[in-house]
């Protein structure tokens, strides 16, 4: 049913609202312009985000505001904003994932088939088990989307787009904008550039050695950190599982204890890992987001080694040379554009990418140091029985 | 394709030991042999054709066994082996898994049966205090081939006087502990005692072994057996009734063992079958038991509930053991990830910070083994072995109504003679009135002996259903508790290091 998500959030302790912010290094620090999700509702697996700006530019008609928006609209957002070509040189942040709430709603019909089977104890304690993954669904999806929003808001170029602005402003339904522009696109820029890249980057010449180097780099990398993602959610998922038999070999034991004094509670913390997905799944996209910039300029590139071909043909065959050559002073200068940005922008990359592996990791191992230390204890027998965390 | 060959039955003279002078061994089992009511031996083992309800003779014990008779596998090659006059087959000794034994639950072996048999046992009227250790080690592949099994060292550590020396030690294979169990069964599970199970039996395992393939899981499978051997013993010699039994005596302390040739051991799944047979039986049986005994009835229901809660939480436990197994394989191949990725890295600090992280992660999974282990040892077979004692305690209950059943139809029985000799009075057939006499004096006796045995097996069942009860609630704490410390040290040790790993991390610049 329905849930506001700031009744949720309100459950949490502080400190694990905390936890839960950006895996992306804390980026909401111009004052100019500053955006936040404090509220979001979900309706059956839908999710309506409400987007909060408070900002001092005058491009703005307020200076403090809040939309409703929706999933799509910020693939419509993301979308309009890689196929602008004066973007070309600039790492789009990538979009948001699908909130997917597959797992708990699975696990959601598992527990409705096997209700007879379990104690009331068991049954609750499954219930409560089931709670707690949707909501981590549910805070891990507002939390993606917010950051999506708040890299653009500190990006000097991408935060004064007009369609950014409308975003946020628009206090209309941007569904008929999304339709407009998906007949516009069709997605076909998008699709080019995944088929045609690979052959593309092996072909071209490099002619600079940073990018030479950047390339290579960024390929290795991303398959590794593909790799990685994929094994850390395996682990996630193999963790989960285990906490939820400790949920019914804890409700089992104490039915058949019932009158002995051992009683024994078991709950499995599964959530350091969760951490550690987290943060390889966010630079997994923000790579290939960095590849994404590769390509187009290695397609600038081609269009340049094209266009200077065209121009000799020209001059071979004294016909259309002004075009030729208009054509090939275009190309290069947007080659160099792209390359001039693509190197701050890699560059700049790296520095954050550094930083924030570094915050998610020393927050990842002392998570984890916390929830061994709580389970590290048997509580001796109080009134009745002895309990353990495990 | 049963054996024809049987054990030989026990001699009478070993009842002298017993205290409280209860005879346990009524009239059937000792006159298996002789006697004009017993069956023949030959028809005994190849009885295969369901329970003989209507023979009222039905003395024989080892009757009830037939269902259960396991066809004889290729974990019984006995026979072959007796006939084959080679040399000495050569020995191999196994080495345990490394992965499997840990110095840590080794000792939660030890401790498991030391700590439990010294606290709080109760004392024996007029016996010694309980104080016997036994270990099984040594696992040692003998023969090759098909032909081949698995020879085990029984070491018993004792002070009680029963016993010739301190501390001796015999080697024993599989099919000894099976026919040991077997022969305890036959002379005890009938009159109300809670046999220990015997562990299963594996074709498919044993095969493995056989073949000679000395992998990971073969070396599994002979840990997991020796494990549940020696918990077996322990349990066999904890009652105080088997302990002294000859049998078991012989088993613990003769170098050489007559071989069991019929290991036709009761199998939890051929008890549960007997005694579902029994059930039916006594569905079908005229006249309903009336319980005067509500305990009776309490206990039985108990043990239905109990039966049912173990296998759920066996069913759990085995879960977990195969899903924390499942997160140490991922733990290992995303350190080999990590690794890889740290490789990949050309931020140097950051680099060294991911290989770091990929150790932790090695060191992490294994911790998941260990602690797999731990569930599985100390926890998954403790269930399991309840499973099969429960399974056991039921058969006790319903030998009680068979029992009762036999008291009540040589009742029945004596009724109609008496009726039919009444009759006989007003005709002139003085040796056929003679016979009727004859029988209705020997059925009086069989009566007076049917009432006995069912008021001794009541009495049995009490006592032995108050121990198991206690044994049982002691068993589980101890081992729960074992369990949770194990628990805590994989949470210690986790601590010890992520709080390691965590300076790398902040030296990221």
């Amino acid at each position: 049913g329905s849930q506001h998500f700031s009744e949720l959030f309100c459950i949490l302790s502080s400190e694990e609202r905390h936890q839960l912010r950006s895996v992306s290094v804390d980026l909401n620090h111009d004052a100019s312009l500053l955006i936040d999700i404090p509220d979001a509702l979900c309706e059956r697996d839908k999710v309506k985000f409400t987007v909060h700006t408070k900002t001092t530019l005058s491009s703005f008609q307020k200076p403090e505001f809040s939309v409703p928006r929706q999933h799509e609209d910020f693939i419509w957002l993301h979308d309009t904003l890689v196929e602008t070509e004066d973007y070309a040189g600039l790492i789009i942040p990538p979009a948001p994932p699908k909130p997917d709430f597959e797992s708990p709603r699975e696990k959601m019909h598992k527990l409705g088939e096997g209700e007879a089977t379990m104690t009331k104890d068991e049954y609750t304690k499954m219930k409560q088990e089931l709670e707690a993954e949707y909501l981590a669904v549910f805070k891990k999806t507002v939390q993606v989307h917010e950051v999506f929003l708040q890299r653009l808001s500190s990006h000097p170029i991408l935060s004064k787009d007009r369609n950014f602005q409308i975003f946020l402003e628009y206090d209309q339904d941007l569904t008929v904008r999304r339709k407009n522009a998906k007949e516009m696109f069709g997605g076909f820029f998008k699709n080019m550039v995944k088929t045609a890249d690979e052959v593309l980057i092996s072909g071209i010449k490099e002619v600079d050695d940073f990018f030479e180097q950047e390339k290579t780099f960024l390929l290795d990398y991303y398959s590794k950190i593909k790799d990685s993602t994929a094994k850390a959610e395996k682990m996630t998922r193999a963790h989960k599982n285990i906490a939820d038999d400790y949920i019914h070999v804890s409700a089992t034991l104490n039915t058949i204890s019932a009158d002995d004094s051992t009683k024994v509670e078991g709950r499995v913390a599964s959530d350091q890992e969760l951490k550690l997905t987290e943060l390889l799944r966010y630079y997994m996209r923000d790579i290939q987001a960095a590849k994404d910039l590769l390509y187009r300029r290695a397609r600038a590139l081609a269009d340049y080694e094209n266009s200077n071909k065209a121009l000799d043909k020209a001059r071979l065959k004294s016909k259309d040379i002004p075009q030729a050559e208009e054509h090939q002073q275009h190309c290069l200068q947007k080659f160099d554009k792209l390359s001039e940005s693509g190197k701050k922008e890699l560059t700049s990359f790296k520095g954050r990418r550094v930083v924030a592996f570094r915050k998610n990791l020393i927050e990842m191992a002392e998570l984890e140091i916390k929830h061994a230390k709580v389970s590290s204890t048997i509580q001796p027998p109080a009134a009745k029985g002895w309990v353990c965390s495990v | 394709m049963a054996d024809t060959a049987r054990d030989p039955p026990p001699e009478s003279t070993d009842f002298q030991e017993l205290e409280d002078g209860e005879d346990l061994f009524p009239e059937p089992a000792a006159t298996q042999e002789s006697g004009p009511a017993s069956l023949p031996a030959e028809d005994i083992s190849t009885n295969s054709n369901g329970p003989k309800q209507d023979s009222l003779f039905d003395d024989d014990p080892e009757d009830l066994f037939a269902e259960a008779t396991e066809e004889v596998s290729l974990d019984s090659p006995e026979r072959d082996v007796l006939l084959s006059d080679g040399p000495s087959p050569a020995i191999t000794p196994i080495t345990p898994p490394t992965s499997v034994i840990t110095p840590r639950i080794g000792l939660a072996h030890d401790d498991m049966f030391t700590h439990s048999s010294f606290d709080e046992i109760e004392e024996e009227e007029g016996g010694d205090s309980f104080d016997i250790h036994i270990a099984v080690s040594d696992p040692e592949k003998v023969g090759d081939g098909m032909n081949a099994y698995m020879a085990y060292k029984v070491t018993t550590k004792t002070s009680l006087s029963l016993f010739k020396t301190d501390e001796f030690s015999v080697k024993r294979r599989f099919s000894d502990f099976l026919g040991l169990h077997s022969k305890l069964a036959s002379k005890y599970l009938h009159i109300g005692y809670i046999v220990p199970p015997a562990p299963e039996k594996s074709i498919v395992g044993m095969t493995k072994v056989k073949v000679g393939k000395e992998d990971q899981s073969s070396n599994e499978f002979v840990e997991k057996r020796r494990s549940a051997l020696e918990r077996y013993l322990m349990r066999t010699v904890k009652h105080p009734i088997l302990l002294k039994d000859p049998d078991v005596l012989q088993f613990l302390e003769s170098s050489e063992l007559p071989r069991a040739v019929s290991t036709q051991a009761l199998s939890s799944a051929g008890l549960l079958r007997m005694v579902n047979k029994a059930a039916d039986a006594v569905n079908k049986m005229t006249i309903k038991m009336n319980e005067s005994d509500a305990w009776f009835e309490e206990k039985q229901q108990h043990f239905e509930n109990l039966d049912v809660q173990l296998r759920k939480l066996h069913a759990s436990v085995e879960s977990l053991v195969c899903h924390r197994k499942e997160l140490s394989v991922n733990t290992a191949q995303f350190a080999k990830s990590a690794a890889m990725l740290g490789n990949s890295e050309d931020h140097t600090a950051l680099s060294r910070a991911l290989s770091q992280l990929a150790e932790v992660e090695e060191k992490i999974d294994q911790l998941h083994q260990d602690q797999a282990n731990a569930d599985f040892y100390l926890f998954s077979e403790l269930l399991g072995d309840y499973v099969r004692l429960i399974t056991a305690v039921k058969g006790v209950f319903d030998h009680r109504m068979k029992t009762w059943q036999k008291w009540q139809d040589s009742q029945l029985l004596l009724q109609k003679k008496r009726e039919a000799e009444a009759k006989l009075q007003f005709t002139n057939k003085p040796d056929k009135l003679q016979q009727a006499k004859d029988e209705i004096k020997e059925l009086e006796g069989k009566v007076q002996q049917g009432e006995r045995d069912f008021e001794q097996i009541s009495k049995t069942i009490r006592k032995e259903v108050s121990r198991f009860e206690k044994e049982r609630v002691k068993d589980f704490k101890t081992i729960i508790i074992k369990y949770l410390e194990s628990l805590v040290q994989t949470q210690q040790q986790l601590i010890k290091y992520w709080e390691a790993f965590l300076p790398e991390a902040k030296a990221i610049s």
